[in-house]
């Protein structure tokens, strides 16, 4: 298998299992980790396509638009990381709870 | 197969294996127990840090794939700022759950740790 | 509560167990179609690569992400600064800077004015602070470097505005807080300069009868230069700002915050009943 495909078949794991971990856990900050992981893991697909065009027939390098596009993406993500934490905080200051309030839990989840 | 292109696989299945580990800990590797969904400050803290490395570690990939720009990036953004971030808001939820819920030998065990 | 609890047996949550189950078979589907649709393509494609590198001479620089960031796609870089302002803007919407009683690091004193007695003064520890008066003179440096170099290899605006960032961050974390003189309009301008560098030299190209950022090509180099400088100002400014985590305080917010704690205090001694109640 090409390295290239390897590393796409990586990202699209990491992205399932970043969804799967937004699903399940139900603490914001682990929510805002996993969509940061699931970002991190469509980039790797983008960038690991995008070296497919690396090769001895063109001579030029890698394609540069990806790269753009995921650097653009890398500073979305903190910047929107930025905003989901301060939204987090102020939740837990207005509600005292760090999760949904609809969360199927046993018990009230504590205030951490 | 040659000995480089054997390097090359074996640097590409641990980089990818590391990643996927680290995201799997990061993220799923809690050590609590679900059914009483307490979550200490330590495995937010845990879980954090293993985001840390996994960036650091998705820095690395992206040398490898021929993207140093987005290397540059990630690692300064990615890793560091995404992780300073997220330390600073697990600070101020641990600060304000100790103001709501007002608990002494917390802040006990939190001033013998940074200590 | 018992804080280092350590469970090595799983067990299921006999609610959730085949909810939980359905959702993996739904991911594994998922995953299955997306590999299936990501292996059937070419494993060699030029994507847009030979046409970015065959411009490369008419775009100004010669590294070619940075050519696409700042030429090509020029206008994605344009709205890349709104959306780091939106954020800004969005964590400046939701607080004033909080009160720092703890952080990781040790405690850090925010408003060194109050002398409130339930709040713990120290300074940060010897490590901290000659790191700090280390680094930051050389992040300053890489900073201008990475921005320098960023036209003929990997650098540029993104990479020196984030070491900037970093460095800001860094002195938010040793105790260092904005003067009150320049936390209000003098950094707010700052803030702008990236996107207002942006809209003035696209206006500039408009007015004179190109499309919007459609650089000439001799003068494309200075003014990519131009708008990346402004650019990583705006940057690192930005994310250091968002890591302070709210509006910092100017001299027209420093009573207006003295009340706000005292109204922050009573509003905990109202939260505290409503909590147990719900439990």
């Amino acid at each position: 298998m090409n390295p290239v495909f390897l590393y796409t078949l990586t990202g699209l794991g990491l992205f399932t299992l970043g969804l799967y971990a937004l699903i399940i856990q139900s603490h914001l900050l682990r929510k805002i980790l996993a969509i940061n992981v699931m970002g991190s893991g469509v980039f790797l697909v983008l960038v690991a396509l995008a070296d497919r065009a690396q090769s001895a027939l063109y001579q030029v390098g890698p394609d540069p638009i990806p790269h753009a596009m995921v650097i653009t993406g890398i500073v979305v993500a903190v910047s929107a990381s930025a905003l989901g934490l301060s939204l987090m905080l102020r939740v837990q200051a207005e509600t005292g709870q760090t999760a949904f309030a609809d969360e199927p839990v046993e018990k009230p989840s504590k205030t951490l | 197969m040659d000995t480089l292109n054997l390097f090359k696989w074996i640097f590409d299945l641990s980089l990818v294996i590391g990643l996927l580990w680290l995201a799997w800990q990061a993220l799923l590797g809690s050590q609590v127990d679900k059914e009483v969904n307490e979550e200490t400050s330590e495995e937010l803290f845990r879980a954090i840090v293993l985001f840390i490395a996994f960036g650091l570690l998705m820095s690395l990939v992206w040398v490898r794939l021929g993207a140093p720009d987005v290397a540059l990036a990630e690692a300064s953004i990615g890793a560091g700022l995404t992780g300073a971030l997220l330390l600073s808001a697990l600070a101020r939820l641990k600060g304000r759950g100790k103001n709501q819920t007002d608990m002494n030998n917390e802040s006990d065990h939190e001033f013998k740790r940074h200590q | 509560m018992n804080l280092n609890v350590i469970n090595k047996s799983p067990k299921y949550n006999h609610h959730q167990s085949p909810l939980k189950f359905l959702l993996i078979i739904i991911l594994s589907v998922m995953i299955s179609g997306l590999s299936y649709a990501v292996l059937i393509l070419p494993s060699q494609a030029p994507g847009l690569s030979v046409l970015a590198v065959d411009n490369i001479d008419k775009s100004g620089v010669s590294n070619p992400v940075t050519a696409v960031l700042l030429n090509y796609r020029g206008y994605d870089t344009l709205l890349e600064m709104c959306v780091l302002l939106l954020a800004l803007v969005g964590v400046w919407s939701l607080g004033d800077v909080p009160e720092r009683r703890h952080s990781l690091l040790g405690v850090v004193r925010f408003w060194p004015q109050s002398n409130k007695p339930e709040r713990r003064h120290s300074l940060p520890g010897p490590v901290l602070d000659i790191f700090a008066r280390l680094l930051v003179p050389l992040l300053i440096l890489v900073s201008g470097y990475l921005l320098w170099i960023g036209a003929h290899a990997p650098g540029g605006a993104f990479q020196a505005g984030s070491v900037l960032g970093a460095a800001g961050v860094l002195l938010l974390l040793s105790d260092w807080h904005f003067d009150h003189h320049f936390s209000g309009l003098s950094l707010r301008i700052t803030l702008i300069a990236g996107l207002g560098m942006f809209l003035t030299v696209g206006l500039l190209l408009l007015l004179e009868g190109r499309q919007l950022l459609e650089y000439p090509p001799p003068l494309a180099g200075v003014l990519i230069l131009i708008i990346e400088a402004a650019a990583t100002l705006s940057i690192g400014f930005t994310l250091a700002s968002l890591f302070l985590g709210g509006r910092p305080m100017t001299q027209g917010t420093t009573q207006a915050m003295t009340q706000a704690t005292s109204q922050a205090t009573s509003q905990a001694a109202i939260v505290r009943p409503i909590t147990k109640d719900q439990q």
